[in-house]
């Protein structure tokens, strides 16, 4: 069975009492590939992590490991790792036996043990610190033991349950690389989860969008931000601007005026909205008898202007007194103030449309 | 003052909260002890109280002088003489010692399955291990009688069903103090025992089997030791009480059952060598002192690093 997927969920249910948290989940992890959940607290991420542990069993539906079931299989015959989200490193035992539980497990010998444990250290950067105990150790410390304890199996695949959210910011951002970075040179398979965006952005290849138990959309990051299945990966993700609008003869007609709706695949007549990025709306100053770009121009008035750095933030209201958030870079371009009339325009490839709720 | 002062000085109030503990234990402890150390040092006498000197100010502060120039260590060294004391001392601490590990042996299982219960089921469970605290200790350790002795119902029963032919001698043995210790002293072994297990993060459990550890495995590695607190405590709050219980092996030893409560009893009621039993005390206390000292030592250390 080479060609089976490395990991594989075949539509897996599971309730507890009257809470559905899966209903018919189905997805597959390639070998070295990384891999995010990501969804709002509640969707359901945590419980389908705990069933590829084995921690849970599903009520219907299986988890399959290299083409092998896994119903039955207790946690400690899985050939995977968690590292949990409180690192649940042991009290009472070192840095090096903490680490080198799971090599003990194993029946490893001693200098077996000491190299590996020594490997580890310094894959994670973190040497020196072998006979401390955790509760010496800082937080940033002993995210790195945890994964490194985690590792030291040598698991096919490897589960981290918000593995960044006990760090503070600037350790975070650092951290997402460091940990991108170990899993490109291990070629372990890697599934996070995270309900924090931006960490499934920046280190997943493929990022599963859930809410209340079920999948809405698997793609890679681009395809999750730029083209979002639902209107709710489209809010969840990013920035998102929503205009209610009507669909007529092809075209979505709203407050941003006609634009070409091909293949939104919602009937004629049908209520929809209308979702674009703040940061793919063109803003330019009003000039008298100009037509807008792509014929779709609206003139706004900017109502707020915030500058953060790399990018400014305008609020507009548009004509029909709905509001639409604006983002820029922070080189080139007019400037606005507040009060200041602009025009708006969207290329057509940069709206999506979803059916109205 | 610009520099804020983290040693600030106690409030009033705060002063008698902190002294109200220590006027307790000076009060209900130290006073009482230093009068058993006192007569510790008498010599026994056909009086009443039976010791002399009995210190007073009634012959001046030069008659006090020369009622403490009488006080000695006679009693102790009869006590270092006597080999019945040794022998007491011995027999308590193996009884005492055989009772905490076999109580320890039957709490260990109860407080994993309390802990372990159902989270809304565990004061109840608590509850039912406690609950036979509400009855006399007395009237529970009688009732042990009643089912040990010789025409007892356990020995009744078993000759019923035919498993044995003459009563097994149960009753007024050390085996049945060591029965009577267990039964009494299992609620102070259960609860510590249970806080230990139950405050233990059930994530740890979770990640020693995530990591290849099978669950006997995780019992071992993890579950045990990281009761270790709660099975010190326990054994401590069984084997000191135990070691000076007068009560159980009096109603269920047999007449060579030595125990040193007994003999302390025998000493000062029906010997009425005060001195010499309040050596025996005295020395009793200074020997449970020592483990006692360096578990605290242990502990401290611990908490150092």
């Amino acid at each position: 069975m080479t060609d089976a997927p490395l990991l594989s969920i075949k539509s897996a249910s599971k309730r507890f009492g009257a809470v559905t948290a899966l209903d018919g989940v189905s997805l597959e992890v390639g070998a070295g590939e990384f891999f995010a959940l990501l969804g709002p607290s509640g969707c359901g991420k945590t419980t389908l992590m705990r069933l590829v542990a084995g921690f849970e069993s599903a009520d219907a539906g299986r988890v399959e490991i290299e083409g092998a079931d896994m119903s039955g299989a207790p946690p400690h015959r899985r050939p995977v790792n968690l590292m949990f989200q409180s690192y649940a490193l042991f009290p009472h035992l070192c840095v090096f036996e903490n680490i080198a539980f799971g090599l003990r497990r194993q029946g490893k010998g001693k200098a077996e043990i000491a190299a590996r444990v020594a490997e580890l250290l310094q894959i994670v950067r973190l040497e020196g610190v072998e006979t401390r105990r955790p509760d010496q150790l800082s937080g940033g410390q002993r995210q790195r033991v945890a994964l490194a304890r985690a590792l030291a199996p040598g698991p096919r695949l490897l589960l981290l349950d918000e593995p960044l959210g006990a760090l503070d910011r600037q350790l975070r951002e650092e951290t997402q690389f460091q940990i991108k970075e170990i899993q490109r040179r291990l070629k372990t398979s890697f599934v996070v989860v995270t309900h924090d965006q931006d960490e499934a952005l920046v280190m997943a290849d493929r990022i599963a969008v859930m809410r209340d138990g079920r999948i809405e959309q698997i793609g890679s990051p681009t395809d999750v931000y730029e083209r979002p299945a639902t209107r709710f990966v489209a809010s969840f993700i990013g920035q998102m601007n929503f205009l209610e609008g009507r669909i007529e003869s092809g075209e979505f007609t709203g407050p941003l005026g006609r634009l070409p709706a091909g293949d939104s695949g919602l009937a004629a007549g049908a209520k929809a909205v209308l979702a674009v990025r703040p940061e793919r709306v063109a803003i330019e100053p009003v000039r008298e008898g100009g037509a807008g770009v792509g014929g779709a121009g609206v003139d706004g008035v900017v109502e707020d202007v915030a500058f953060r750095g790399e990018t400014t933030h305008f609020r507009l209201r548009l004509p029909g007194g709905e509001t639409l958030r604006v983002s820029r870079g922070a080189i080139g371009g007019p400037s606005f103030s507040i009060g200041d009339a602009a025009r708006i325009s969207i290329a057509p490839s940069a709206a999506r449309f979803f059916a109205s709720e | 003052m610009p520099e804020c002062d983290k040693s600030r000085r106690l409030t009033r109030g705060e002063r008698l909260v902190i002294a109200a503990p220590y006027a307790w234990i000076a009060l209900f402890f130290l006073a009482p002890f230093a009068l058993i150390v006192k007569i510790s040092l008498s010599h026994p006498a056909q009086t009443r109280p039976p010791y002399e000197p009995v210190l007073d100010l009634s012959s001046g502060v030069a008659g006090l002088m020369e009622k403490l120039s009488q006080l000695g260590f006679d009693a102790y060294r009869g006590l270092a003489e006597d080999n019945l004391y040794l022998d007491s001392y011995l027999s308590s601490l193996t009884i005492a010692g055989v009772a905490t590990i076999v109580c320890l042996a039957v709490a260990y299982p109860f407080a994993l399955a309390i802990a372990r219960a159902p989270r809304r089921l565990r004061p109840i469970l608590i509850g039912f291990a406690v609950a036979p605290f509400w009855t006399s200790f007395l009237i529970r350790v009688y009732a042990w009688i009643t089912l040990l002795k010789d025409e007892g119902i356990i020995n009744h029963a078993l000759m019923a069903l035919g498993l044995i032919d003459s009563p097994l001698p149960m009753f007024a043995t050390s085996g049945a103090v060591v029965v009577g210790i267990v039964y009494s002293y299992l609620p102070f072994m259960l609860l510590p025992l249970y806080a230990a297990i139950e405050g233990q993060d059930p994530a740890l459990r979770e990640a020693a089997a995530d990591l290849g550890a099978s669950p006997l495995q995780v019992f071992l590695r993890v579950t045990l030791p990281l009761s270790r607190r709660g099975i010190i405590a326990g054994a401590l709050l069984v084997f000191i009480p135990a070691v000076g219980e007068f009560v159980i092996p009096d109603l269920l030893g047999g007449s060579d059952t030595l125990m040193i409560g007994r003999t302390l009893w025998n000493d000062f009621f029906a010997n009425r060598d005060w001195p010499a039993a309040s050596a025996a005390a005295v020395t009793l206390l200074a020997l449970l002192l020592v483990p006692i000292l360096l578990y605290e030592r242990a502990q401290l250390r611990e908490g150092r690093r």
